[in-house]
């Protein structure tokens, strides 16, 4: 089945909530993949940041939804300093996280964690990874 | 009553270039004068650097010399080498320009271009003409074909100059030594310290731009390091020319290598308005796929990578260029290289190819980068003093982008070639003739109205 | 010299010897280090969401705190702190309607309209007080030490709140230098350490901990310097586990350049609280008979 470009996939309310939350306009991205040429955890990746990009740009909300990509950003901001287009990417990484977190989609589960993990890692990593990946 | 003027049925060609040569030739063959003002001791331009040109391979400094000497000889032209304009005043058809002579120590009514000097100077300069891939003696000619073939000596590297100096100021530090070699052991007794700057002053009708272009500096990338294994595409060209530092075998410029393992960028500094520029400088697809195909052919176990974000191949016999280097191995990754670093022996290029959706490394030994085409070095300054517009970048801006690119916004003044605008040679040359079409229109008359002139 | 300190959780916890060093090191600069008053967490991270105002509350009320102290600068130490309260601030400074809102949220508490200037201590001993000053408080020059320069993310991105050049930055190596260390060349200076993601995804943090400290080790380095607990946790943390995977890895020392500072200009080792650090550190100094041996 092929996919099918039209008007409505693409101005989409996914769409509209990313450039909102993101204050990103996806639009300027002519896809160079610059930024997914730095990224540090490109490697563990499905989908590369370019091709989140891509998708979002696409309006393909389930390939995104699906990808764990947002979810292995670590707001390095290399993408953002480096992109030609002035596209804070690690943004736009941080709105697609937002929109499932604020659907009670966390990612981890603070109560999960192993007690001896908990007790090793530092305030700093326990803060910032709930602050990240919980809603 | 309306005043007209006399046309002085004379031009000015700045930039001697492949842009430049072709107006001066077309004008001067039109019947009229001209004067050539170039800045390096010889016409030729970037042109004359490279290794073979696409997409005939031929031989840049073949082709373009018969131009060169055309120049030389004609007896319509004036050839001012090493010399720049310094003031314009005036109007379309009488223009008065100031031209700084600046001074080459050198009798050029005697030098014969022997080489005997520059063969014996001890003084070495990073030479400009190979793009600091090779050293010149202070005293020196750019080329061997250049024209004039006449030496001119580099007085900011010369060693009795500097000695004259040190006599003449604090006398702090140690004293040069006297050397003046070149002068003992010239045939012809060329040397004129006396020798020096000289202002021309010249009345022309017309003025035709053609100041070309350089190439954006590597160090403007923080990304992407500085070291002797990444080089730009005008160094690549000198190390690839069989007429250059290396006679075209092809070694790394750190430890001499044969390199196995080649890494050619697009698009480094271009199309990046947030660090670089925002134009795309039009002919690095070109001369990058030219540049590994040749490398190929110099080293055919090698293997060429070139990264792309677009493959640029507008011009006649362009695509097929490409789409042959693609045949003869070199592997195309489709993505702009996010960062280059030295590990040990190797230089690592951290890139993507958004094609297959893998995040990609390569160990190159040798890193090519198509560094953006940036108006040439004192372009700027040159525009304000002729009092025409340059656009953001410093290209020198034309009277109407789409349907009249050769007036500059000031009448009597034209453009041609890379000043204008990134651009290959095709199309400089193209630029040339038309530049030159229009001071032949402009000559045809004898006398011209100017607007807003009004006496009585 | 007084200066508004901001620790952040983790100094105070996992990070002592971070802060000990600090301290003591400033002290023999001549700098006091003041910590504010009822500071609460930063945050750790900048929320990024355009319409997250309340997650900024966190790090302006610490800024509120140091304005409240009458000062106008406030030190951190922590990278991670010092970049979420820097744009804070440059938040609260170039968004008028959001600056608006928080302030009046807060309303129990003073505005903040960017009154503090956040800095971080490798800014200070670069601007306030100079390499040469620090030079001249050397009493233990850290002869034949080479290490490679960490750091990580923070401290050089966004572009706003770089403490350096967000490419190339040399502070660091700077500081060592005059403290007589051996820096080398490290390519990887700037490249993220995994950051939370050690929390989510251990594994791809070893990898990333595995990569940094591959090429240290590669280029000869007997430590990594670095600036924030989380980078020092990621690469220190999991170095067995790292050895177990790649059995080229033999280990390497992770220690705070305020640790060597202090070192250098004659503080005494058990200060500096070496016994916190991961990779052997205290051995390392020890072999190079940079402290003396246990009694």
């Amino acid at each position: 089945m092929r996919l099918e470009i039209s008007s409505g996939r693409l101005r989409n309310e996914f769409v509209a909530k990313i450039a909102e939350l993101s204050g990103q306009d996806i639009n300027l991205c002519y896809q160079c993949g610059k930024c997914s040429a730095g990224c540090p955890m490109s490697f563990a990746m499905d989908l590369l940041p370019n091709q989140i990009i891509r998708c979002v740009q696409l309006g393909l909300t389930d390939d995104v939804a699906k990808s764990r990509t947002p979810w292995l950003c670590a707001s390095c901001l290399v993408c953002t300093v480096r992109c030609p287009k002035g596209i804070d990417i690690a943004c736009v990484m941080e709105a697609l996280r937002q929109i499932a977190l604020r659907r009670r989609e966390d990612f981890v589960d603070p109560a999960g964690l192993e007690r001896d993990t908990v007790a090793e890692l530092p305030a700093i990593a326990l803060v910032s990874g709930f602050r990240k990946l919980t809603g | 009553m309306r005043l007209s003027v006399g046309v002085v049925k004379k031009a000015l060609v700045i930039g001697g270039g492949v842009a430049g040569i072709q107006a001066a030739l077309d004008i001067a063959d039109g019947g009229y004068q001209v004067i050539v003002v170039e800045k390096t001791p010889s016409i030729g331009g970037h042109m004359a650097q490279y290794a073979e040109v696409f997409p005939t391979l031929d031989c840049p400094q073949c082709i373009l010399t018969p131009k060169m000497v055309d120049v030389g000889q004609h007896p319509n032209i004036r050839l001012l080498t090493y010399a720049e304009v310094q003031r314009v005043s005036g109007e379309v058809g009488n223009f008065e320009v100031e031209i700084l002579q600046k001074a080459r120590k050198v009798d050029h009514t005697k030098c014969t271009g022997c080489g005997t000097c520059w063969q014996k100077c001890p003084e070495k300069v990073p030479s400009e003409y190979d793009a600091g891939v090779a050293d010149r003696a202070a005293i020196y000619i750019p080329f061997a074909q250049a024209v004039p073939a006449k030496a001119v000596i580099d007085t900011e590297h010369c060693r009795y100059i500097k000695y004259l100096e040190f006599m003449e100021g604090e006398k702090e530090g140690k004293k040069p030594p006297q050397c003046r070699i070149c002068e003992r052991l010239c045939p012809a007794g060329a040397i004129d310290w006396e020798q020096e700057d000289e202002t021309i002053t010249e009345q022309v009708g017309a003025i035709v731009v053609a100041t070309g272009f350089d190439l954006m500096p590597i160090k403007r990338l923080p990304e992407y390091a500085e070291d002797p294994d990444v080089v730009d595409g005008i160094q690549f060209e000198r190390m690839l020319c069989p007429g250059g530092p290396t006679a075209g075998v092809v070694r790394r410029p750190s430890d001499k290598r044969t390199p196995k393992e080649v890494v050619f960028v697009s698009c480094a500094g271009s199309r990046d308005p947030e660090h670089g520029v925002p134009h795309c400088s039009r002919v690095c697809c070109m001369y990058l796929a030219k540049q590994a195909m040749l490398y190929k052919h110099a080293v055919p176990d090698g293997q060429a990578h070139i990264f792309y974000i677009d493959t640029r191949t507008t011009g006649k016999g362009y695509e097929e260029f490409l789409q042959r280097t693609m045949a003869e191995g070199t592997v195309y990754l489709r993505g702009k290289v996010s960062r280059i670093y030295r590990d040990g022996d190797k230089i690592k290029v951290m890139g993507v190819d958004t094609l297959s959706g893998k995040q990609v490394e390569v160990s190159a030994d040798l890193v090519v980068l198509g560094m953006a085409m940036l108006p040439s070095v004192g372009t700027k300054d040159l525009a304000a003093r002729l009092g025409i517009a340059t656009d953001e970048q410093g290209f020198l801006t034309e009277n109407h982008i789409k349907i009249d690119p050769l007036e500059s916004t000031r009448p009597g003044i034209y453009l041609a070639g890379a000043a204008q605008g990134p651009k290959d040679i095709p199309d400089s040359v193209a630029q040339g003739s038309g530049a030159a079409s229009k001071v032949l229109g402009l000559f045809a008359h004898s006398e011209m109205t100017p607007e807003g002139l009004v006496v009585g | 010299m007084d200066l508004s300190y901001y620790p952040g959780c983790t100094l105070k916890t996992k990070a002592l010897n971070f802060e000990a060093s600090a301290i003591a090191a400033m002290s023999v600069l001549g700098v006091n280090l003041i910590e504010i008053p009822r500071w609460n967490c930063c945050g750790t991270v900048h929320s990024m969401a355009d319409d997250d105002l309340a997650h900024h509350i966190a790090p302006v009320r610490n800024l509120v705190r140091v304005a409240e102290q009458g000062s106008n600068r406030v030190v951190t130490l922590c990278s991670f702190c010092y970049n979420t309260l820097k744009r804070a601030d440059l938040l609260m400074r170039n968004s008028p309607e959001k600056r608006n809102t928080i302030n009046s949220f807060m309303d129990d508490e003073i505005d903040y309209n960017g009154q503090v200037e956040v800095v971080h201590l490798l800014e200070v001993l670069r601007d306030d007080v100079g390499w040469e000053a620090i030079a001249r408080q050397v009493k233990v020059p850290l002869e034949g030490l080479k290490v490679v320069p960490y750091y990580g993310c923070t401290l050089t991105r966004p572009q706003e709140a770089a403490i350096d050049s967000v490419e190339n930055p040399t502070v660091i190596q700077e500081l060592m230098k005059v403290l007589g260390v051996t820096v080398l060349d490290f390519p990887l200076a700037t490249e993220c350490c995994g950051s939370f993601e050690i929390v989510s995804d251990p594994g791809a943090v070893i990898e990333r901990a595995y990569a940094i400290l591959g090429m240290a080790q590669r280029k000869g380095a007997d430590a990594v310097v670095l600036s924030c607990p989380l980078c020092a946790h990621n690469l220190g943390q999991k170095q067995a586990e790292i050895a177990d995977k790649y059995s080229d890895f033999t280990g390497m020392p992770i220690v705070y350049f305020t640790q060597l500072l202090a070192l250098a200009v004659g503080v005494s080792p058990e200060v500096c609280r070496f016994d916190l650090n991961f990779g052997g550190v205290e051995a390392l100094l020890r072999d190079r008979g940079l402290i003396p041996e246990r009694v």
